[in-house]
């Protein structure tokens, strides 16, 4: 769509509203701009000042002498209820989470939407309506079960680990996540590469099934390499939902060593013991935002479709 | 690829598969047994949950699961206590709550997206620049925003003591302490969330329309204003559609982002439907009415989502 022009009956008149009205828009743009920035302004400058300075100075204000050291204090020493080790911990808590986690429901993703566009059979649109409702029910109605489950799950890990030993992650927190976010995740990701896969030349499929190519060699040889960016994509979506995820992770992880960063990040702001201290308070969510603005920085574009996509489907 | 294209030797499938062996017939089951493992997980956990919640909502379930039904005493509370303002239940203030943030979110996420839309259409300088700036917030988690507006609007450490400080002395904002007003916080937060994506939305779509349709309207002597009210608002319909879809989904899953700003707000005042549910299910050892409430924000978004879905995967069929 073209900009709008105004016609130009009269030219020296047209041309100052052209100018006031250009005037008037980049002057919201800037407002709206500015909207946008403060916080995370504000939490960027807050975190490199000194409680004196947040007390006495003014929030807008950049930091007189900026200071490492709430980070440093987020990272390693501040507490998270009553542990004080910083948020690392937590931190590698959510890698450990998200990595896997992405990893499994990306690939079944893609196998799923494969199957759903490429190797069509009687039903496969009722089944894909299924798994995309499941994207959108609200996860309280799943909340309480999958609790007992993984409860169950976690005495027979129990049972196992005194008789051989070894519990195989049952009952372990973050396996119990990683479990959690590739069932729910699984509706999104099957739902990306099943529209991408609509668009693919099916002939491609038909004449390599043709020449004896199996199920598995064609999605190997002919899918996989023409699904980079909706990997990036899925990848990016994933990676942002499940590293942001606060109920499940509250629900299922909510205490101890193997809370994920967002619960970790919530129990250090809301600690009411002792002095408040803002500055590390905004450094630990400087510090857990930091994944997620850093794909957003590298990969914006990407990032915006699977948003995209996830919304306005196919 | 290109290997795969060039080869032109047409074969029937008879001829290329003579008999039907076990293995080709396992090859012929593939397909279906590769997408079976997701498909049963769905059904088990998503569906079979579901009904699980909808079964323990009409139990007397407490701290634990109990399974003899007892009918529907869990829904008759809730019916109750929707009715029941003076004080105000915790279910009374959560629904409440629901409609006040789930109208403002939407609307002003509509509109504040729309409008950023056409401006950055308006073939700006800088585009490049602005776009992202609006739109960086959805990468943030809800607890992260939380906490930054939380900071934001604190009357002594935020906006209020700012202002204060450039000298304007009256200025009074503590709505994030006020059990009136805290809802509203969160329809700020959430609306600097998810704004910049709705407008990416609808910039997506007025970047879709066609060019052509937009000049004849100028010959014709449309003023701006009229071209975007007679004629690109209505071709933006479609958008409209999914972008509501997207907010009404996002405000009925919204529990973080009350957990992180307000931590309930005083006395639960800022409390949703969601919140109602972890609370009361994980809490306050009321299972029962906790699943009752699920189920019924479960309902809500089905009466949404569903046709919405019915629409979509029918508008193409195969």
């Amino acid at each position: 769509m073209s900009a709008v022009t105004t016609p130009a009956r009269d030219r020296s008149a047209g041309i100052n509203v052209k100018l006031v009205n250009r005037i008037v828009i980049y002057g919201l743009l800037a407002l709206f701009a500015l909207f946008y920035l403060m916080p995370l302004f504000v939490m960027l400058v807050t975190s490199f000042k000194t409680m004196d300075e947040i007390q006495n100075g003014n929030m807008l204000s950049l930091p007189k002498a900026p200071t490492f050291d709430p980070w440093l204090k987020a990272w390693g020493e501040t507490c998270v209820g009553l542990t004080c080790a910083g948020i690392k911990g937590y931190f590698w808590n959510s890698i450990k989470m998200v990595v896997p986690a992405v990893i499994i429901s990306t690939l079944l993703g893609a196998l799923n939407g494969y199957v759903l566009t490429k190797w069509r059979f009687r039903g496969a649109t009722l089944v894909f309506g299924l798994m995309l409702f499941a994207c959108f029910i609200p996860f309280q109605s799943v909340l309480l079960p999958m609790a007992t489950i993984l409860g169950s799950l976690g005495r027979f890990g129990v049972t196992l680990q005194n008789t051989f030993g070894t519990s195989f992650g049952l009952g372990n927190p973050t396996v119990n996540l990683v479990f959690v976010h590739v069932v729910y995740g699984i509706g999104f990701t099957t739902l990306f590469f099943r529209n991408y896969y609509e668009a693919f030349p099916t002939e491609l499929v038909k004449a390599a099934q043709v020449d004896g190519a199996s199920f598995f060699q064609i999605f190997r040889r002919i899918m996989l390499p023409n699904s980079m960016p909706i990997f990036v994509v899925t990848v990016i979506y994933q990676f942002t939902n499940i590293w942001n995820d606060f109920l499940f992770a509250s629900a299922y992880a909510g205490t101890g060593d193997a809370m994920p960063m967002t619960v970790a990040l919530n129990n250090v702001v809301n600690t009411s013991t002792g002095v408040v201290e803002y500055n590390v308070n905004m450094a630990a969510a400087m510090i857990a935002a930091l994944p997620t603005l850093l794909v957003y920085v590298l990969a914006g574009r990407y990032f915006v479709r699977g948003l995209m996509a996830g919304a306005v489907k196919g | 690829m290109s290997t795969v294209a060039t080869s032109q030797i047409k074969l029937t499938p008879e001829e290329a598969r003579p008999r039907a062996s076990v293995r080709s017939r396992l090859q012929d089951a593939l397909p279906k047994i590769v997408l079976a493992p997701s498909f049963a997980i769905t059904i088990v956990f998503v569906y079979g949950f579901i009904l699980w919640t909808i079964y323990l909502s009409f139990t007397n379930s407490k701290t634990f699961p109990s399974y003899a039904i007892t009918g529907g005493r869990a829904y008759q509370r809730l019916w109750n206590w929707t009715f029941d303002t003076d004080p105000p239940s915790s279910w009374y203030t959560s629904i409440t709550n629901m409609g006040i943030f789930g109208f403002l979110y939407i609307a002003i996420c509509l509109a504040l997206g729309l409008f950023l839309a056409i401006l950055l259409d308006q073939k700006i300088r800088g585009e490049g620049v602005l776009r992202p700036i609006y739109l960086y917030p959805m990468a943030l988690s809800f607890i992260v925003t939380g906490v930054a507006w939380k900071w934001f609007l604190d009357p002594g450490l935020g906006l209020e003591q700012t202002l204060h400080q450039w000298g304007w002395t009256s200025f009074h904002f503590d709505w994030i302490k006020n059990k009136d007003f805290v809802i509203y916080t969160v329809v700020i937060a959430g609306v600097w969330q998810a704004s910049g994506f709705i407008m990416a939305m609808f910039l997506a779509g007025l970047r879709g329309i066609d060019g052509e349709i937009m000049k004849a309207a100028q010959i014709d002597g449309a003023t701006t204003f009229q071209l975007y009210r007679r004629i690109v608002i209505p071709l933006l319909r479609p958008i409209f559609l999914s972008a509501f879809i997207v907010l009404a989904h996002l405000a009925i899953k919204s529990y973080d982002l009350v957990v992180a700003l307000t931590s309930g707000g005083p006395g639960g005042s800022a409390w949703l439907p969601s919140n109602f549910m972890y609370e009361y299910t994980f809490k306050r050892n009321e299972m029962a009415v906790g699943s009752a409430s699920a189920v019924i924000m479960l309902m809500t978004i089905v009466a949404i989502i569903v046709p919405y879905l019915y629409s979509e995967l029918r508008e193409k069929p195969r």
